[in-house]
């Protein structure tokens, strides 16, 4: 019956609107299996987290209320007082994590099977883009519950921004909205984080999956070298996309899980006044960078070892993000290719700062 | 940097200015004189004023002039003449006519009522009471007048923290004087007494909290009248602020063994200048406790002791371990607005049943305890409660997981199927 | 046989399906039903009815976090004032022989306004309005 009437549903909308398209999309979108299809779904469980972060996200606007006096005591008031608003704070907290943690995973997968190149370039940029904003998400994020912790690491970190020249100390400015970080900045941090970042943060999804749609799933080097007959494929729906779905409920049992057992504290009050406390650090994805910047002497040559370092970022980040253009000739006599190598490089390097960060 | 420039040459102008303003101000004061100083501009000019002297003393702000303690005439020019003693002119007091000499205004309230309508005109009679004023009168020329504490030429009112009378400047004060140990060897007296006052409970709340309710050495001793408070006046001294202490005290047998053995009050056990914040084994019979200095093994005192010390720090381990749960509850971000209630009526109970330390009365010490560790107990149950329950929204979870895994599996098995018929 | 695993398989996940959506929106609907206490900063509370309040007496209110002194005078008016002492933050209380407010921790006196008149005391206690509405008292923030 149920079915009945869903088809009649589709039909008349069909009728109206030409769903050709769409169904097109459905019946001919296939994706192509072999080893390394594992990694196809990275991009998806991003999606589906995004998807949390949207929607807790709202739920927690109903009662989070910005500014200095207020912030910290209505996200108290939401853990404490409203039914299940632990719970709906605690999986939007764990839930960024995943996201940029599972952003990371798909970007390095994508990078290790090539799919960035030729005709994927684009696909690429506005994936990196995206990966760039969720990291700012973060750390508007972070603020917002006016804590201790939260509210000296945001001071470190607009601190480093600070250190370009030239630029950099208006930006500062800016992104405080002041010489400090005051409830100025809460007001400014919660703005970005509700409004500006998701409405930029969509549209750049939305190019990345349309250009997805239009191009297909990318075939790794080995997988296209087959022979025709050898060549696997399931068809993206319903096969791929109920396997998509049930990896979905894996994740979302997960991060219920994470938010009951591991809750995130929501610790003091801010308080501009106090010494700093003992642990301020940043969000675990910006710790490699804030590691790196710690090692640096004082002065490098005449710069001074920050402000390398902060230039240093910048640049590496952009010359990633072109990475599709980036052509290093092949020589036959290398085992392995240059970029993978520079890939492979820069996790180890990644993986290494993050855990000096925290072992430190 | 270019900001900083102009906020710094803003605020040099803006300080020039406000400067030739408050000048032209004081201008217009001296003018308002009627008459033309010539005491003050003639020694102004020779370079002969008196030591310490300051514009903003509060007898010149008053449009007094120099002949309005030293007499004189100053609207003449001539020396001889401006300071002839038939013009009245008096000079510089000696030492023992100072009081006498501030008297002739501050002993007449027909006078000062002018300035101040509601000011004190007692002063030079209490301080003669006081053992400084006897002394002086004896002829003795080393104790305090009014200047010593005053100052002669930059007096301020006591409000004013410029004064040497003001609260948190009265220690250092006094202290000029009774800090010198060569001069206080004369009168048998010490001389560490502003050391340990520092070191006090009070003097802590007062010089380094600048908590202005505690007392200075005035607020104990008295000013114009200083004297060492007696013996028997010593917990009413102290009453004035620790009332409730002092009305327990006074109702006990033991104030009055006190009194027949000469005892000194609250300082018997809490001493004076050092007084240090009360421990609760100040009181019980372990080597810190004051009890056992009179009371022996066996006596109802000693008994007393033991058992009003037990309970109080019955209480207090309850109240520390309630506050340590709060904070564990407050860390976890749950309910902790009602445990904050309790512990503050915890609080209450246990400052209580400390200050009922001085009834000596078990009974009355234990009525505090027994609601204090009721109050606590609870406090401890709810944080109990809201710590398991962040353990334990478990359940919820179990039933949603179970679902999830029914879904998980039966898609699963699906897919498994899908891919078999394809193969077959 | 297979017509039948499959709807069998079905089922289940339908089943599954309920429960699982269950568990998501339940958590969702209780969420937006708003909590007994509207706001997580309070700007009022009620204190009682005016009748079961005797002339010259006093209580102690929680406000938020915060302990309220509310005292019905002599003459039948209400004043709410922080219970927090100024000095060190015992809980003051209405002395009905001498009509003021007295700490006992070091025998601070205010008067019925709040204004700190003896004792150790720095501040005047903070004051709240009161207001009575259908005989219900209601303590709310000043301005
Ligand atoms: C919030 C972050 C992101 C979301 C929600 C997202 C989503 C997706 C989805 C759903 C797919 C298709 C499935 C797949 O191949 O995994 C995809 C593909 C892709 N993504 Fe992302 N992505 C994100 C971030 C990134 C980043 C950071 C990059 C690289 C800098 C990137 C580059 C790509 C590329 C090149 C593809 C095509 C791969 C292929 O066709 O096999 N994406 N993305
Ligand atoms: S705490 Fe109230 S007078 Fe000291």
């Amino acid at each position: 019956m149920l079915k009945n009437i869903g088809s009649k549903i589709v039909s008349s909308i069909d009728e109206r609107y030409d769903l050709t398209p769409v169904r097109n999309l459905l019946q001919h979108k296939k994706v192509p299996e072999h080893r390394h299809s594992v990694w196809y779904y990275m991009g998806g469980v991003t999606l589906f987290l995004f998807i949390v972060q949207l929607l807790t996200g709202i739920l927690l606007l109903l009662y989070y209320r910005p500014g200095e006096d207020s912030a910290y005591e209505s996200v108290r008031f939401i853990v404490t007082e409203v039914k299940f608003g632990w719970l709906i704070r605690n999986v939007h907290s764990w839930s960024a994590n995943l996201l940029v943690l599972f952003a990371f995973v798909h970007m390095f997968s994508v990078f290790f099977s090539k799919a960035y190149q030729k005709p994927r370039e684009l696909t690429w940029i506005t994936g990196f883009i995206i990966l760039v904003f969720s990291l700012a998400f973060g750390f508007s994020g972070y603020l917002l519950p006016w804590n201790e912790l939260a509210f000296f690491a945001t001071k470190v970190g607009t601190d480093i921004v600070g250190v370009v020249p030239v630029i950099g100390q208006p930006l500062k400015v800016l992104l405080r909205g002041g010489e400090d970080v005051t409830g100025a900045t809460l007001s400014r941090f919660f703005g970005i984080h509700v409004a500006i970042l998701p409405a930029i943060f969509t549209f750049f999804l939305a190019l990345h999956l349309l250009f997805i749609q239009r191009q297909g799933m990318h075939e790794p080097e080995e997988f296209k070298n087959l022979p025709e007959e050898k060549k696997k494929y399931i068809p993206f729906f319903p096969d791929f996309a109920l396997k998509d779905f049930l990896l979905w409920v894996v994740v979302f049992n997960v991060l219920i899980f994470l938010a009951l057992y591991f809750p995130w504290e929501l610790g003091n009050k801010a308080d501009a006044f106090a010494s700093a406390p003992k642990g301020i650090r940043p969000e675990w994805y910006f710790m490699f960078m804030f590691q790196s910047l710690k090692f640096l002497p004082a002065h490098i040559l005449f710069i001074e070892g920050e402000l390398l370092g902060v230039l240093f970022f910048g640049v590496a980040g952009l010359v990633w993000m072109m990475v599709p253009y980036i052509k290093i000739k092949h020589r036959s006599g290398w085992k392995f290719q240059p970029l993978t190598l520079i890939g492979i490089f820069v996790v180890i390097f990644i993986v290494i700062m993050t855990v000096l960060g925290y072992l430190l | 940097m270019r900001t900083r420039v102009f906020y710094l040459s803003t605020t040099v102008l803006l300080t020039i200015f406000l400067f030739g303003f408050a000048f032209q101000k004081t201008d217009n004061k001296t003018k308002q004189t009627p008459k033309v100083d010539n005491c003050l501009s003639c020694h102004k000019d020779i370079d002969d004023m008196p030591q310490g002297y300051s514009d903003y003393d509060v007898h010149r702000q008053a449009g007094l002039t120099c002949a309005s303690c030293h007499g004189g005439d100053p609207s003449s020019t001539d020396q001889e003449a401006a300071m002839s003693p038939a013009k009245g002119y008096a000079g510089v007091p000696k030492r023992k006519d100072i009081p006498k000499f501030c008297g002739k205004c501050h002993s007449n309230i027909d006078y000062m009522r002018i300035y101040q309508p509601r000011i004190a005109t007692d002063q030079v009679t209490q301080y003669y009471t006081s053992m400084h004023g006897k002394k002086l009168m004896a002829g003795d020329e080393n104790v305090a007048e009014c200047a010593s504490c005053h100052t002669a030429h930059s007096i301020f009112p006591v409000k004013d923290p410029r004064a040497t009378v003001y609260k948190l400047n009265i220690p250092s004060t006094c202290n000029k004087c009774h800090g010198n140990s060569e001069l206080m060897k004369k009168y048998n007296l010490p001389s560490n007494q502003l050391e340990e006052y520092s070191k006090s409970v009070h003097g802590i709340a007062l010089l380094k909290q600048n908590d202005l309710g505690a007392p200075a050495c005035n607020d104990c001793h008295g000013n114009h009248g200083a004297m060492p408070p007696g013996i028997t006046s010593i917990s009413h001294v102290c009453g004035m602020c620790h009332s409730s202490n002092m009305e327990y005290f006074n109702a006990t047998k033991m104030a009055k063994a006190f009194a027949e053995q000469d005892f000194h009050g609250c300082e018997q056990c809490h001493g004076n200048h050092g007084v240090q914040k009360p421990t609760d084994d100040m009181v019980g019979v372990g080597k810190n406790s004051k009890c056992v200095d009179c009371h022996d093994k066996g006596d109802v005192g000693y008994v007393a002791a033991e058992k009003i010390e037990a309970e109080i720090v019955q209480l207090k381990n309850n109240y520390d371990a309630a506050t340590n749960k709060f904070l564990e509850v407050r860390e976890k971000g749950m309910n902790d607005v009602d445990i904050g209630f309790l512990l503050q009526d915890a609080k209450q109970n246990l400052i209580q049943s400390r200050t009922l330390v001085h009834t000596f009365d078990p009974a009355k010490v234990v009525v505090k305890t027994k609601d204090g560790m009721n109050i606590t107990n609870k406090a401890i149950m709810l944080s109990d409660k809201e710590i398991s329950e962040y353990y334990t929204r478990r359940n919820g979870f179990a039933a949603a997981t179970l679902a999830f895994l029914v879904i998980v599996i039966a898609l699963y098995l699906k897919i498994k199927d899908k891919e078999k018929r394809k193969q077959a | 046989m297979k017509i039948n695993r499959r709807k069998f398989l079905n089922s289940i996940l339908g089943i599954g399906g309920i429960g699982g959506i269950l568990s998501i929106f339940y958590p969702i609907v209780s969420y937006l039903i708003p909590p007994k206490m509207a706001e997580p900063k309070v700007n009022s509370v009620k204190a009682g009815s005016t009748s079961d309040f005797a002339a010259n007496s006093y209580k102690i209110v929680k406000f938020g976090r915060k302990p309220v002194i509310l005292i019905k005078t002599v003459d039948n008016q209400y004043k709410a004032l922080s219970a927090s002492c100024t000095h060190l933050d015992c809980i003051v209380q209405y002395k009905s022989d001498t009509k003021q407010i007295w700490c006992a921790c070091h025998n601070g006196i205010y008067d019925l306004n709040g204004r700190n008149i003896s004792g150790p005391p720095p501040r005047p206690l903070e004051q709240y309005d009161v207001k009575i509405v259908k005989d219900e008292i209601v303590i709310t923030k000043m301005g």
